[in-house]
């Protein structure tokens, strides 16, 4: 459905089939795990079976002494990287604490923290040997929830991180506290005719992506050495490596495999440095590929949180004032996504008088990585929850309270700057008109069945692409990047070339280059490919156009604003309007000045952000406890959708994710502080018999930011879910649900409380 | 990783002479959806596993009016949930074999290792609890039955001595009203294992029962009869008051632990939710017949 006007494009909007997906369906695509080298050896770790606790001292002889083994390793070979921050594109690091997640060195800081690693001519070999590494542990007191690591007696992760008043460090698990404030708190409150005041647990959740983490790493005697991995970002991983190792960036090679998911967790690097050194130490190149119990337990989840909100609104359903308070878990180390949960919490709303807190907590669980919106799903269960409330209590319909608060416009972000063209009121306009909104809620013999809805909202990222584009003497053009294609991105990408170029998608062919084939290029996250790395390719592809003017004016030897391009023609508008199709100039080219590519770097700043609201019913089995989704939609302003099936794929995505989130998903750590459940049979996601077919309404408001009107689209899907399906659990059966995951035993439990 | 033989016998002989050889260290294998996995985690590690399928008494599949049916250990899920005679006689059964796994597992899965597994969770065992099936031994010293019940001693043992396997399954045929029904609770729909699994069958005489046994998984350290909680249906008619008495009962036998699947207090609710719901449900089904 599109809200606005159209343009006129030929080929985006329309839905041709993925560059990459014959290779992908079947078999053929390389993935990190399928490279094989000659005289490969393989790597394996040994993890810390402790949560917290000091390394007193390590044995790698018995391992070392194994026959088939190469090296055995620890922190000790590696490098030792000072504290402080470094710059890693727009984003600040820590390369010390980088350093000290990929191999522990003083201390271990959570279940399955790498101490040792192993190289060994197979992968058996390295696993057995890894076991014979003796390690001397001094067994510490562990804390593993926020508010307890924010107690003073909490046992310390890492000394020193606090900074006093003085200026001198203390000893504290708070790694950072972030505050937004603007108005009067006391008086919009005062001015309430209701206010509700709720507290919520969420737990930490993984992003499940289904292909471990992998590295297949070759050092070689002049010190350049190649990587290739499956990442999100070739160069974000070629970076981080040349941190941990102390070595130039331009010493690493990253040659980007193909990648099965990554949601933000394939951001951090893990196995690279680590492969890297066993090379550098074997003269060999090795071979790494994680467990799904090392995917688990020590990669990078998205945290558990504790959260309190506070809301007011007058009778007329205005909201009057809200007060925010978050405290998520870092992990081991800072750096959890809260301060990204503070500007998205409230920021769907117009509130004057507001506060939001967050704080930044280390506690004894794997570093927390980027997850889909990272910070924005737990916020979101928060607010969208009491929102839902405060509609309920004043008697005003939960969508018409939302459009009376909504933003737009030039309404200000709860971190200051305002909203340009963004289209959160016609989400909720379009979920209105949805077809499931006006449907009746379906029956379920024996269940309860409830319909809840809840909107959320994501900024999406901007940052550094480039982008090659060329053409073929056949008339078809090549487009380069370096974005790791995760959602379609090729596709984006050659759709925008061929949209400019007047090509069909199919005559566009695109690739993704490896870090000494193209210019810097960040990762593939914060929804940014079709946005950032789109642009780049559409000023190529510009670039490429002029060029190909040029040629054509010098061959009818007029200037070059002399000639025109429509639908695949150049005409020449003087000396009697010659034209000649774009394919006819292609072959033209190497007798008429050799070849043309076009291309571009950019770092564009008119990222629109995303919004999303969610529509679901839900059945519940009061006797179990049990929620089953019946319905689902998902509507969002997309911008302008370049493959509208794409798109749709990553609003589905984000559901499924969103909802495995809400009802199961969670981490279950035992009382020694290490995980229970690392394997996808206790780590419940959704499989498909857990999910409706996922309806979806895109909502067209193009970015003014963007040459074709693109938004970020893959991040907002996943923000609504939990706290629409809180909502329609209460709606079915009269009870909030304030934690996730609304799991059978909680809701069995709640419910049964409720009933006395 | 270790090294490991590998036989595949054609007869109950062969496979009892390879599996005397080997010791404590042989281990059979039918699907191998549990012996695989278990092998790669390191939980078990046999020298020597001897493959199940080839032997024919371990296939077995067949029913008689009189003594019911015989179901080869080694018989894979698919086949026996497909088989008529099985869903129209032992809808329970089905219903447990049909919940294990994926189309994939159920291919290779057989009722033989999903009860020699020894798991308290398993879900064909409380179904073959409740239909009174018998498990047909046999070793180098000959034969012997052992009832269902009896056969899990705790999680991942059994009665086996390292030198018997299980041949097949003895299930009584169902004599005038009878039915079961099998249901099971997880998170999920798929791909889980069973908070809580509870099988009931009744035996009916007009309105008034006859015989009742249920069977409860996951709530105690092996699969459990419930035999108050049947027998107190006996010569009742099968209403909402003797129902919920029996759930009581069953609840009372029922022993679970807390873990990460679930609380003790919260498989003590669901076995009485399961017992109500499977009691009507075969009880509605034994009316129909
Ligand atoms: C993805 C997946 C999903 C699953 N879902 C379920 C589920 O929903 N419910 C459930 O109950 N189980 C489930 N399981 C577990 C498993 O599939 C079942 O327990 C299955 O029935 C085992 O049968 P099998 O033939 O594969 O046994 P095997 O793995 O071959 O054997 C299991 C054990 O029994 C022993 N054994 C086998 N046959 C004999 C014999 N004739 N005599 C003596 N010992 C023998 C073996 O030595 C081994 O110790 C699942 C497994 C997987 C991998």
């Amino acid at each position: 459905m599109a809200a606005q006007q159209e343009h006129k494009f030929k080929v985006i909007g329309t839905r041709p089939i993925r560059h990459d997906g014959v290779d992908k369906v079947t078999g053929r695509a390389q993935y990190g795990a399928d490279i094989s080298l000659a005289g490969l050896l393989h790597g394996k770790v040994l993890r810390s079976p402790h949560a917290h606790a000091r390394i007193k001292s390590i044995d790698t002889s018995a391992a070392a002494a194994m026959p088939g083994v190469k090296a055995v390793l620890t922190a000790q070979d590696f490098p030792e990287i000072g504290p402080g921050m470094a710059a890693m594109g727009e984003l600040p690091i820590n390369p010390q604490h980088m350093s000290l997640n990929c191999i522990a060195r003083d201390k271990v800081l959570y279940d399955g923290h790498v101490v040792a690693a192993v190289a060994a001519t197979s992968p058996h070999i390295a696993e057995e040997a890894a076991k014979l590494i003796k390690v001397d542990y001094e067994v510490l007191p562990h804390v593993q929830s926020v508010v307890e690591a924010m107690d003073d007696k909490a046992p310390i992760l890492i000394p020193g991180l606090g900074k006093g008043e003085d200026g001198e460090p203390t000893d504290t698990n708070v790694a950072n506290h972030l505050q937004f404030a603007r108005g009067d708190l006391a008086e919009g409150f005062a001015a309430a005719e209701v206010v509700i005041e709720r507290e919520f647990d969420t737990s930490m959740v993984h992003q499940g992506y289904i292909e471990p983490h992998n590295a297949v790493a070759q050092y070689s005697s002049d010190g350049q050495s190649t990587i290739w991995v499956s990442t999100q970002g070739a160069f974000t991983a070629r970076d981080q490596t040349a941190f941990v190792l102390d070595m130039p960036p331009s010493k690493i090679k990253v040659i980007p495999a193909e990648i099965g998911g990554g949601f933000g967790g394939k951001i951090p690097i893990y196995y690279e440095p680590i492969a890297l050194m066993l090379s550098k130490h074997t003269g060999k190149p090795v071979k790494m590929v994680m467990s799904r119990a090392d995917v688990l337990k020590a990669t990078g989840p998205t945290p558990g949180s504790h959260i309190k909100v506070k809301m007011g609104a007058d009778k007329d359903g205005k909201i009057t004032a809200a007060e925010v308070w978050m405290a998520y878990e870092a992990g081991g180390f800072p750096g959890s996504p809260v301060g990204a949960g503070c500007m998205c919490v409230i920021a769907p709303y117009d509130i004057e008088n507001l506060q939001i807190d967050g704080y930044d907590v280390l506690v004894n669980k794997p570093k927390t990585a980027a997850y889909r919106a990272p910070g924005a799903t737990n916020a979101a269960m928060g607010s969208e929850t009491v929102i839902d409330e405060l509609a309920e209590k004043l008697g005003i319909d939960p969508l018409e309270f939302r459009r009376i608060n909504g933003a737009k416009e030039g309404t200000a972000q709860p971190a200051g700057p305002k909203f340009g063209q963004i289209g959160f009121l016609e989400t909720l306009e379009a979920a209105k008109d949805s077809d499931h909104f006006k449907s009746e809620l379906p029956q379920v013999e024996g269940r309860r069945v409830g319909r809840g809805l809840a909107s959320g909202f994501w900024f999406n990222a901007g940052f550094q692409s480039s982008a090659t584009v060329a053409i073929n003497t056949d008339g078809t053009a090549n487009v380069v990047t370096g974005s790791t294609d995760i959602g379609g991105t090729r596709a984006s990408c050659a759709m925008i070339a061929a949209e400019v170029l007047c090509l069909k998608a199919e005559e566009v062919h695109p690739v993704v280059a490896d870090t000494e084939s193209i210019g810097h290029t960040d990762m593939t996250g914060g929804s940014r490919v079709t946005f950032a790395t789109g642009t780049a390719v559409y000023e190529a592809a510009q670039d490429v156009l002029k060029q190909l003017k040029e040629r054509a004016a010098k061959s009818w030897k007029v200037d070059a604003d002399k000639v025109v391009f429509q639908d695949g023609v150049f005409t020449c508008t003087e000396n009697g309007n010659e034209s000649m199709g774009l394919k006819e100039l292609a072959g033209k080219l190497p007798r008429t000045g050799g070849p043309v590519a076009g291309r571009a770097s950019v770092n564009p700043r008119g990222v629109g952000p995303g919004f999303a609201t969610h529509v679901v019913d839900v059945a519940v089995d009061e006797e179990t406890g049990k929620v089953d989704v019946l319905r689902y939609t998902a509507v969002q302003d997309v911008g302008k959708a370049v493959h509208p099936s794409y798109v749709e794929g990553q609003m589905q995505g984000g559901v499924a994710q969103g909802v495995g989130w809400a009802l199961n998903e969670e981490y279950v750590y035992g009382e020694d502080g290490c995980m229970q459940n690392t394997g996808f049979l206790d780590y419940r996601m959704p499989t498909c018999l857990d999910l409706p077919m996922i309806e979806t309404v895109l909502v067209e408001v193009p970015n003014p930011g963007h040459p074709v009107g693109v938004r970020g689209v893959g991040e907002v899907p996943i923000v609504p879910p939990p706290a629409a399906i809180a909502n329609a659990i209460y709606n079915a059966t009269g009870v909030r649900m304030l934690d996730l995951p609304m799991s059978p035993p909680r809701v069995t439990k709640a419910i049964l409380e409720k009933n006395g | 990783m270790h090294e490991l033989n590998y036989e595949a016998p054609t007869s109950l002989d062969q496979a009892i002479s390879v599996l005397a050889a080997a010791g404590e260290n042989g281990r059979m294998l039918a699907g191998g959806t549990d012996l695989i996995i278990q092998m790669r985690a390191g939980v078990r590690q046999p020298g020597q596993v001897i493959d199940a399928k080839k032997i024919p008494e371990l296939q077995a599949l067949s029913f008689d009016a009189q003594s019911g049916l015989q179901l080869g250990a080694a018989r894979a899920c698919c086949e026996i949930i497909a088989d008529a005679t099985v869903q129209q006689h032992y809808p329970g059964l089905a219903e447990a074999a049909a919940l294990i796994g994926s189309d994939q597992i159920l291919a290779r899965a057989s009722v033989g290792g999903n009860v020699c597994n020894g798991s308290p969770a398993a879900d064909t065992t409380p179904a073959l609890i409740a239909l009174g099936a018998v498990c047909q031994i046999a070793g180098p010293n000959g034969t012997r039955e052992v009832a269902v019940e009896d056969f899990v001693t705790a999680p991942g043992q059994t009665v086996l001595a390292p030198n018997e396997l299980l041949v097949a399954f003895q299930i009584p045929a169902p004599q005038g009203q009878v039915s079961d029904c099998y249901q099971r609770f997880i998170p999920r729909n798929e791909m889980d294992i069973a908070v809580v699994g509870v099988g009931s069958c009744v035996a009916l005489d007009g309105d008034t029962c006859t015989t009742a046994r249920i069977g409860l998984g996951a709530v105690a350290a092996r699969p459990l009869l419930a035999k108050e909680a049947g027998d107190s249906l006996v010569g009742k008619t099968l209403d909402d008051a003797a129902i919920e008495a029996a759930a009581q009962l069953a609840q009372q036998a029922a022993s679970p632990i807390s873990d990460m699947r679930g609380t003790a207090e919260f498989r003590t609710h669901l076995v009485g939710v399961l017992t109500r719901r499977t009691l009507k449900e075969a009880a509605a089904r034994a009316r129909a017949r």
